[in-house]
């Protein structure tokens, strides 16, 4: 198991610096970050740009893209990241007060999703065929093809318009973490705002999850050893909680793990619609600027997301499963 | 034999509802079996054979209709309550299955599961069960019984796989031993090694054991008394001699046909295929695939009877058993 | 299982599919005919009643079956003209795409291998990342290659949307196809069409596509929803096609409805979303049905 580990690690460190510089390529081409430049200081001197293009390392060609990969990598991991283009601001501060608002969001988000998606998917897989089966079958199919900004819309629409037409006042805040202008931590105030967010990403990840478990524990339930299970004598409780939850939960931990990917997708979607400040709303706001240092920087960190919480599925499913030798 | 009867069933039937009617997969069965012996019982795949079983100890899926008697030492075990089922099960029954690596949970440790097993009935420390599931694992033959404890299926061949679940199985010292095909999906050498010890269990723990089968070649070897079933019915039983000499109804004589023996040049199936359980066949249900067959097999039902030493659903029993296999 | 069961579920299933499937019909219809069954152009304002009385946001009524936008256009009628966008817009997309993506696949099976290996680490890269990032970072990396302008068009051009969607959209079926013929390429009857010296090309055609036939198609099912959906999640963001003067799809119908919201002009919001959840809801049914009828493996409990 520690070789296993060990020799993954060693392979993530070239497949992070291949991927990201496969992202770089992407960028320099796709956002032009001289163009970008050049759009936002339009009477830069001649001087100036030549300046601009050494810092940064925007050279052209293949070579000059290694080139400039390499310069923008010393300075990532020294901490001297390049400013961004728009309002020459620091990239980490934003970055990170991002990521908090973020890790608040998703976490919050996909714990209580996959918490309840599971509890549907047990409840349902223990009494298949029936209504109960239909109902929940149907409602996570719906939520599945409802985009999450669609439905952040409609939730917009009944708890803050129309809700306030109704009631005089709104009955949940539609965006920020806070109300613009308050200063100051206030619990209760972040959670009102989180709210609204939270519902729409764990709409989708209770439907996903509700499915898979639903799947998972019916294939198990239909086994053969769980014949062998009840013909022990045992009691009913702990063949299900025993060999029946603890088997089917195994494949559910691994796609969790993978799944990590698209969360944060519907995160970035999410977060765009509530003008929530965390990490989609940084990309997606960089992205109409052309921004590229503050894309790259969240390229990467993205990347190394990935990469982990993949070596972090083979890994678990190896320790939850026997029959899967890591080799 | 004259001990006592430990397994008897009466009139024993299931049924599955289905969407396109009930399959009547049971038929009216009546067996007994006493301790100390092997019985085989012996179908085709369909037969009914397998239900039986499942049926008396409440393991067919929630849907399934069990009616008729099956007791076992004197308990009732149709229309039981679970906790009736629950005692039963592992402790006075218990079942070997086909493939013992799907029937074996391959997240837990060999180990735990048979420790699982002895502690579901009997009060008795987790270290002690352990002690005891190794003194098990020793008594089937499992060389260091103490390491292959801790083991996961998938690291045992399906022979030393289907001894766990004999060592499972005998755990509580059960009085009967149901073993559905248990050397079906083994290696012929390895299916005579687990009926050995399968008769070293009968000698040794005076356990009664039930031996289901398609194959007559395996209950040739081992079983005491054979019964024969088709669509949910009993064809014929008695000793496994006598039914070996003298078969007397057509579908028994058609088992013996198609089993490869010395001395024989060709093996020759049973044409035709089960019937439909949902419809079966009027009167004989063997009747439309019978050789032999009369009209008066679609007017009446056969009811067993005896027939030299053996018992047989057969009308035209009497003739046919000059016949031979 | 009880049969009671058994029959509700399979039912419900069934009869999922079959409403889906005649819902997308009477869809397909509309779009067909939108001359005759859209009652105003697409760009044209509804008639005012009176010289004095604006048209822009009218809540439905007679003369707009779904209300009017902000310059008086009527919903109704722009709803199957952007419907019509829209599911042109996913069947095209789904259709190359899983064409590539079978290609894709089929190569990297039967050659396994390092182009094997390839493909598959691009698949895992591309499905790894949020599928919006992958969308725009692809679109703008098309968007800025010069030499490639003349074959993908204008980033706001339908043609340039259905070239993006292709290029993301291959992975899954690449996956599929792969696993297919990986398990097929060891029976008997490709074995027996290899020895008597058929092709590559030839056994793909003739053997492995018929033989996996049925898994593709559900994946170009789903695929053609999951078009539909990223069209409008493109439009909802500002970054979808502008088909043409005035025209319009599902993603700029919806996307629209950001700005109806607050002062609640709440047809503008509702039915928009309501028609994009209907139509990927009734793809992802027949889908699912398609799934259920083609493969023997599943039984009646999953």
């Amino acid at each position: 198991m520690f070789r296993f580990v060990m020799r993954r690690l060693m392979w993530a460190l070239p497949m992070t610096l291949i991927i990201t510089f496969v992202v770089y390529v992407a960028l320099r081409v796709g956002t032009d970050p001289l163009a970008s430049y050049l759009r936002v200081n339009q009477r830069a001197s001649e001087k100036k740009i030549q300046q601009y293009i050494e810092t940064n390392g925007l050279y052209e060609g293949f070579g000059g893209y290694v080139r400039g990969y390499l310069q923008w990598l010393q300075g990532f991991v020294t901490f001297d990241w390049p400013r961004s283009i728009k309002g020459s601001r620091e990239v980490w501060p934003e970055f990170r007060d991002a990521m908090f608002n973020t890790l608040r969001l998703g976490l919050t988000a996909t714990f209580l999703g996959i918490l309840i998606g599971l509890s549907f998917g047990i409840f349902v897989a223990l009494k298949p065929g029936g209504l109960r089966d239909a109902t929940v079958s149907t409602s996570s199919f719906v939520a599945i093809s409802t985009p999450p900004y669609v439905s952040a819309l409609l939730l917009q629409l009944l708890f803050a318009v129309y809700w306030s037409k109704w009631f005089g006042q709104s009955l949940l805040p539609t965006s920020g973490v806070y109300p613009p202008g308050h200063r100051g931590f206030d619990l209760v105030l972040m959670i009102k705002h989180m709210i609204l967010p939270v519902t729409v990403v764990v709409i989708q990840v209770v439907a996903v999850y509700a499915r898979y478990m639903r799947a998972s524990l019916l294939e198990v339930l239909n086994s053969e050893y769980m014949r062998t299970a009840r013909s022990k004598g045992i009691s009913e409780r702990r063949v299900l909680v025993r060999h029946a939850l603890r088997n089917a939960l195994i494949p559910i931990v691994t796609v969790a793990a993978i799944d990590i990917g698209a969360i944060l997708g519907g995160l970035i979607i999410t977060e765009r619609i509530f003008s929530y400040p965390g990490l989609g709303d940084f990309f997606l706001g960089a992205y109409d600027n052309g921004d590229f240092p503050q894309m790259m920087p969240w390229m990467f960190f993205f990347t190394l997301v990935v990469i982990a919480f993949n070596l972090l599925a083979d890994v678990l499913y190896a320790v939850l499963d026997p029959r899967i030798r890591l080799g | 034999m004259t001990n006592e009867v430990v397994l008897s069933l009466r009139d024993f039937r299931v049924t599955f509802p289905t969407l396109f009617g009930d399959v009547q997969a049971v038929r009216g069965i009546d067996l007994d079996v006493r301790a100390g012996e092997i019985v085989g019982v012996v179908g085709e795949s369909g037969s009914g054979k397998s239900v039986t079983f499942l049926g008396l100890m409440g393991l067919l899926p929630k849907g399934a209709r069990i009616s008729g008697s099956a007791t076992v030492n004197g308990t009732e075990l149709v229309g039981a309550p679970r906790q009736v089922l629950r005692e039963v099960r592992g402790r006075k029954v218990a079942m070997i299955f086909q493939d013992p690596l799907s029937a074996l949970n391959p997240t837990h440790r060999i180990g735990h599961q048979i420790v699982e097993m002895i502690r579901a009935h009997q009060s008795m420390s987790k270290a002690a069960a352990m002690e005891r599931a190794i003194e098990l694992l020793n008594d089937v033959g499992i060389p260091q019984p103490r390491e292959r404890a801790r083991q996961y299926p998938h690291e045992f061949s399906g022979g030393m796989r289907q001894r766990v679940m004999i060592a499972m199985a005998i755990a509580n010292d059960p009085d009967v031993l149901i073993a559905d095909e248990p050397t079906t999906a083994l290696d012929v050498t390895v299916q005579a090694q687990i009926l050995e010890i399968l008769q070293k269990i009968q000698s040794e723990r005076q356990a009664a054991i039930v031996l289901i089968t398609h194959d007559l070649g395996v209950v040739a070897r081992v079983a005491d008394r054979v019964q024969g079933m088709y669509a949910g019915r009993v064809v014929e039983r008695g000793p496994v001699a006598a039914l070996y000499d003298h078969p007397s109804h057509p579908y028994t004589q058609g088992l013996l046909r198609s089993l490869p023996s010395v001395g024989r040049d060709r093996l020759v199936p049973i044409p035709g295929s089960p019937p439909n359980m949902i419809e079966p066949p009027s009167g004989c249900a063997f009747r439309v695939r019978c050789p032999h067959a009369i009209d008066r097999c679609s007017l009446e039902v056969p009811t067993l009877r005896v027939v030299g030493d053996l018992e047989s659903a057969c009308l035209r029993a009497d003739e046919l058993r000059s016949v031979g296999p | 299982m009880s049969p009671r069961r058994m029959a509700v579920r399979r039912f419900v299933k069934h009869r999922a599919a079959l409403i889906s499937l005649i819902i997308l019909g009477i869809m397909v219809l509309f779009i067909l005919l939108a001359p005759f069954t859209a009652r105003y152009g697409v760009n044209e304002a509804v008639f005012k009643t009176s010289p004095e009385k604006p048209n822009s946001f009218l809540s439905p009524r007679g003369i707009a079956w779904l209300g009017t936008d902000d310059i008086g256009r009527d919903l109704y009628s722009r709803l199957i003209y952007g419907l019509r966008v829209s599911i042109l817009i996913g069947l095209a997309s789904a259709f190359f795409g899983t064409i590539l993506g079978v290609a894709i696949g089929a190569v990297a099976g039967l050659r396994g291998g390092w182009i094997d290996d390839l493909l598959m680490r691009v698949t895992d890269l591309f499905l790894a990342f949020p599928f919006l990032v992958t969308l725009l970072v692809l679109r703008s990396v098309m968007s800025n290659v010069p030499w490639l302008k003349p074959i993908v068009g204008n980033p706001t051009s339908i043609r340039f949307v259905v070239i993006l969607f292709v290029l993301f959209g291959w992975m899954g079926v690449a996956r599929l196809m792969r696993g297919q013929v990986l398990a097929l390429k060891e029976r008997e009857f490709v074995e027996a069409a290899r020895a008597l010296g058929a092709s590559n090309t030839r056994i793909v055609l003739r053997h492995l596509l018929p033989n996996s036939a049925g898994p593709i198609l559900v994946a170009l099912t789903f695929a053609v929803s999951g078009n539909i959906i990223a069209e409008a999640t493109l439009g909802f963001f500002g970054y979808g096609p502008q088909p043409g003067a005035g025209a319009t799809s599902l993603g700029k119908l919806v996307g629209g409805a950001k700005g109806a919201l607050l002062p609640g002009y709440w047809w503008l919001v509702v039915f928009p979303c309501v028609i994009l959840i209907l139509v990927s809801l009734c793809v992802n049914f027949v889908g699912d049905g398609l799934r259920d009828a083609t493969d023997p493996k599943l039984d009646g409990n999953r």
